[in-house]
């Protein structure tokens, strides 16, 4: 035995200081190796362990010092050698016997400490140290097993047990280890080997058959795991166009097609709810078009109802279908399988809502876990050398360009550090940047008001109606919305060259406008279109005109509103009867074609048609921009250059860049639109889809063919969360117009799912009353008695506030800890 | 980093061993796939008659070079050589060498074994740690190959003064691994 030892030990002394291999002084020695090792606390008790670990050298040489820097060769010897040693240690292994005698004989196998550099990361220690510790057990179990000599203690089961689930774990973590391959196959061939030994060896005990049965689900368990893993990545729909883009121009304009994809995913889901569980309902179950009067297209437009113009414009046969609220019955069920179609409808709404935050909230969290805490300015040089450069670049043009743009930034930085800012003209720089944030205003203004006409313009054509205009009264709103969108950005940009910012805080600058100008405008779009409602209600009821009110006095208009066309209704009824008005009257109802039945009006499906165009405008909108824009401008620089008195390519037109804020912008900006419309208009979530899809091979297309790469090439990972924190106030905003309308405002009398009721959430308590038992209705009424809600607020503010306060005292300890840091470093 | 880029994914599973595409898979961040499509790739840089044992044959590291994502890199010849076992120290590549710097520059992989690898790429000396002169190449690789791109000796002599004041905890003129880990962990670009 000690023969052998002292051979290994020879072997690798090349490598190592001298190892003693005295049996009893192992402990010693590992220490004194060890205090050779820079940077790295140690811990006795890992010492003597790796120490008892003896025999296996093999596992802990192969963490080679960091600080050495071995070369390449080395490691390969160090391979070559362990095979032959692992023979060897096996064969050693043989002759012993007992278990109990743990340590003792830990210190027979060979004294060669192993020289556990652990210059590795903290993980591994624990991991080096149980795989020595797995592989001495090993032996000695596989010497008992071997022996067949007396029967295994639960004491000794128990610690096989620990030690066979450490093997496990170091499997586990095997990748995480910064070896060559030939080094982590060897290790993880061994410690299969002991795995597999061991688990048979295990079960000799008791409980031996659910032993053995559990080892077995496990591994087809990890093994379904990792087939998972793989088939989810397979799945991942346009991987390698977006890695196509990312190797040209850099990981921010695939970031771009990223948040797409992720958007997709999301309107799937969206899409998945409503279509299941609204649209193919009713169209399989509910009554069919025609049997209803709310179901079918009135008399007086079915000339036109099958004209393109008319679908196009989602009125016609598109109004009179699945598509949107109006056609929905309000019966409680539905079909032979008494779908509840009403409630589906309500609680899809409400669902998507919840999916939507929850969602967007998640994705935020994981990007500010990621971030690591926030801006740290303390590393501005080191991060700038040792993380600019971006490795999924793999064309040279774009990396030209990101050298130069390195250099830059290089450069900037150290004049930055070096002088300081000169308080030149402070007075001009300040006049100009209010005389810019003054004219930004001034076109908020403008384009608020604009709007505003433009709507107001389009209630009066609608009121002489339509059919005496051309396509662009008709479409005049959604036009000028969207030009709007498209030309007042560059502007901003011409306004923000005034400023002279730095370009990061000019972005900042720029994004928060456009941001406003969006919000501005949608915010004026619904004031526009709420007065439109009232309107619409007016014009049956002149003598209202004096309340332009919203809210209540819009209820109390609607409810008149209801109350004159129910008369005109009873009227009408009259009349088919011949003057006599029905009053339990027992003769045989007259049919009468649903299409002459006069009809209430219906604002819900009027909204969400008015979402739908505008979806579709703002759809028609891009991908024209992208055509005209991008395609036949590059078109234009390419083939009239040689006809042309100045350079186009490096001149005037050039080839454009892809605007990343600005398609990021109105990516949000529609669905936040989707997301507002999407009660309405059931078929909001599939139009989107269509678009997103379109969309992505489209500019993917565009960025490929009419692009180059941007001359600032920038990261992507900082503006993450900036577009997650948008999204997620768009999601506020927009839900809050539906959860108003969901709340105050009455439902059409004569359209829709919820017609009938005073309100629309009263489908919940019908709901409770018929299909529930009776308790839980009376458990419902409890949970929702102000008594109990108003404390459980109360607790929710004081745990937000304790929370608050607990992140406040980290951040702190943060600061403290920074502060010790730097103290440490300036005493040294 | 990204696992290869363009290219089908070929029938090339019949050419690794069922239990060797296994191991990979568990002592890698990458997925079955990926590992197939990098045998692809690496067999399309051996000449032809090696291509039937690619598991056990080396590349040049020339060859190496050519890939796209390689060819732009300001560091490629480090991690040829990083990543490189090769005995004769000619930065030749075997497959299994190639599957490691694929897995290290994936996305999955952990940012300690990340920040380990740069580490040793970026010590142009292999000393362990890095001097003035490693950052000075370092700094250089960043700027580019053209004259006009480099920076000046004064800004250079700035440039690592600033560096070494942020990063150099114990003073001693060098950035030692566990300096760069520390400076390189708290960084949401790397």
């Amino acid at each position: 035995d000690g023969g052998d030892d002292n051979e290994e030990g020879s072997a690798v002394e090349n490598e190592e200081n001298a190892k003693g291999t005295d049996k009893g002084k192992k402990r010693a020695i590992p220490r004194t190796r060890r205090a050779h090792a820079r940077g790295r606390d140690r811990h006795g008790d890992e010492d003597d362990e790796d120490d008892e670990g003896g025999m296996r050298r093999a596992g802990p040489r192969r963490h080679r010092s960091r600080r050495r820097g071995r070369a390449a060769g080395n490691e390969a010897s160090d391979s070559d050698m362990e095979p032959s040693k692992a023979r060897k240690n096996q064969a050693n292994k043989e002759s012993k016997e007992d278990d109990e005698e743990d340590e003792d004989e830990k210190g027979d196998k060979s004294g060669k400490g192993k020289n556990e550099k652990k210059g590795d990361k903290k993980s591994d220690k624990k991991g080096k140290k149980e795989k020595a510790k797995k592989k001495k057990d090993k032996k000695k179990s596989g010497s008992d097993s071997e022996s067949e000599e007396e029967p295994i203690t639960e004491e000794e089961l128990a610690k096989l047990k620990e030690e066979v689930e450490e093997k496990k774990k170091l499997i586990a973590t095997l990748r995480n280890k910064p070896w060559k391959m030939k080094k982590k196959l060897s290790v993880l061939k061994e410690a299969q080997l002991f795995v597999d030994k061991f688990e048979g060896a295990l079960g000799k005990g008791k409980g031996k058959q659910f032993y053995a049965y559990k080892v077995m689900m496990t591994k087809k368990w990890m093994k379904f795991q990792r087939d998972f893993e793989n088939f989810k990545t397979a799945c991942i729909p346009w991987e390698m166009k977006i890695k196509e883009i990312e190797s040209h121009f850099g990981s921010s304009v695939a970031s771009y097609f990223i948040f797409l994809r992720w958007m997709y995913g999301i309107n799937m889901i969206l899409f998945g709810l409503t279509c299941g569980l609204v649209m193919v309902p009713e169209y399989l179950m509910g009554k069919p078009y025609g049997s209803l009067p709310r179901k079918t297209v009135p008399r007086a437009e079915e000339a036109t109802a099958m004209n393109f113009a008319t679908l196009w414009d989602f009125s016609g046969f598109a109004q009179y279908s699945v598509l949107f609220y109006g056609y929905y019955n309000n019966q409680r069920t539905i079909g032979w399988l008494k779908f509840r179609m009403p409630l589906s409808y309500f609680l899809v709404g409400v669902g998507s809502i919840g999916y939507s935050f929850m969602i967007v909230t998640r994705t935020m969290a994981k990007n500010a876990n990621d971030d690591g805490g926030g801006d740290d300015t303390s590393f501005n040089f080191s991060w700038k050398m040792f993380t600019s450069w971006d490795y999924l670049i793999g064309n040279p043009e774009t990396a030209d360009n990101k050298f130069a743009s390195i250099t830059t930034s290089f450069k900037e930085a150290i004049v930055e550090e070096q002088e300081s800012r000169k308080e030149e003209n402070i007075h001009l720089t300040r006049f100009l940047r209010v005389l810019a944030n003054f004219l930004a205003l001034c076109t908020l203004a403008g384009s608020g008001y604009l709007i505003f006409f433009v709507v107001r313009r389009s209630q009066q054509f609608a009121l002489e109606g339509l059919e005496n205009y051309g396509w662009w009264e008709r479409n005049e709103v959604n036009t000028v919305m969207s030009l709007l969108g498209m030309f007042c950005p560059t502007l901003f940009d011409v306004i923000s060259s005034l400023e002279n910012y730095h370009p990061r805080i000019a972005l900042r600058w720029q994004l928060g406008r456009i941001f406003a100008l969006f919000l501005g405008n949608l915010y004026t779009f619904i004031i526009a279109l709420m007065d439109e409602i009232n309107l619409k209600a007016r014009y049956f009821l002149p003598l209202t005109m004096f309340d332009r009110l919203l809210g209540n006095i819009e209820a109390l208009q609607s409810l008149e509103e209801e109350k004159i066309v129910k008369y005109n209704m009873t009227i009408w009824e009259a009349s088919l009867y011949n003057g006599t008005i029905p009053e339990n009257s027992t003769a045989p109802p007259i049919q009468v074609d649903p299409a002459d039945v006069p009809r209430g009006p219906c604002w819900e499906t009027m909204v969400g048609q008015e979402f739908v165009r505008l979806t579709v405008s703002d759809m028609m909108t891009t991908y024209i921009t992208i055509l005209i824009g991008d395609f036949l401008r590059a078109v234009f620089v390419r083939f009239f250059n040689y006809c042309w008195c100045w350079d186009l390519e490096y001149g005037f037109p050039s080839y454009s860049e892809f605007d990343i804020s600005g398609n990021v912008l109105g990516l949000i900006f529609n669905q936040g639109m989707i997301w507002m419309g999407s009660f309405y208009a059931p078929c909001l979530p599939a139009i989107n889809v269509f678009r997103l899809h379109t969309s992505m091979y489209l500019q993917c297309w565009a960025v490929m063919c009419c692009n180059v790469p941007q001359e600032r090439v920038f990261k992507a990972s900082r503006s993450n969360n900036f577009y997650m924190a948008m999204l997620l106030f768009i999601l506020f905003l927009s839900t809050l117009p539906a959860v108003y309308t969901i709340v105050s405002i009455p439902p059409s009398f004569d359209c829709g799912p919820f017609s009938g009721k005073t309100r629309m959430y009263e489908v919940i308590s019908e709901t409770l009353e018929h299909d529930f038992p009776s308790w839980f209705g009376k458990v419902f009424g409890y949970a929702s008695n102000p008594g109990l809600i108003l404390p459980f607020i109360l607790l929710m503010v004081l745990s937000l506030y304790y929370l608050n306060a607990t992140s406040k005292s980290y951040k702190e300890a943060n600061l403290e800890l920074k502060k010790k840091l730097q103290s440490v470093r300036i005493e040294n | 980093g990204s696992a290869p880029g363009s290219g089908a994914m070929g029938g090339s599973a019949s050419l690794i061993p069922r239990d060797l595409l296994g191991e990979y898979q568990e002592l890698t961040f990458l997925t079955k796939q990926e590992i197939l499509l990098a045998y692809r790739r690496f067999s399309e840089l051996l000449p032809k008659e090696e291509r039937e044992n690619a598991c056990s044959a080396r590349v040049p590291k020339s060859q190496i070079l050519t890939l796209p994502e390689l060819r732009a890199n300001p560091f490629q010849q480090r991690i040829c050589h990083v990543f490189s076992t090769s005995e004769t120290e000619d930065d030749s590549m075997s497959f299994e060498d190639f599957l490691d710097m694929l897995s290290v520059f994936s996305d999955s992989a952990t940012s300690d074994i990340k920040s380990y690898y740069a580490f040793r790429i970026f010590d142009f000396d292999n000393d362990g740690i890095l001097d003035r002169k490693d950052l000075e190449q370092l700094v250089n690789c960043l700027t580019g190959q053209g004259e006009g791109s480099r920076l000046s000796s004064t800004e250079m002599e700035q440039l690592i003064q600033n560096i070494l004041e942020e990063s150099d905890i114990d003073k001693d003129g060098t950035i030692n691994l566990a300096e760069f880990q520390h400076v390189v962990s708290r960084s949401p670009d790397f």
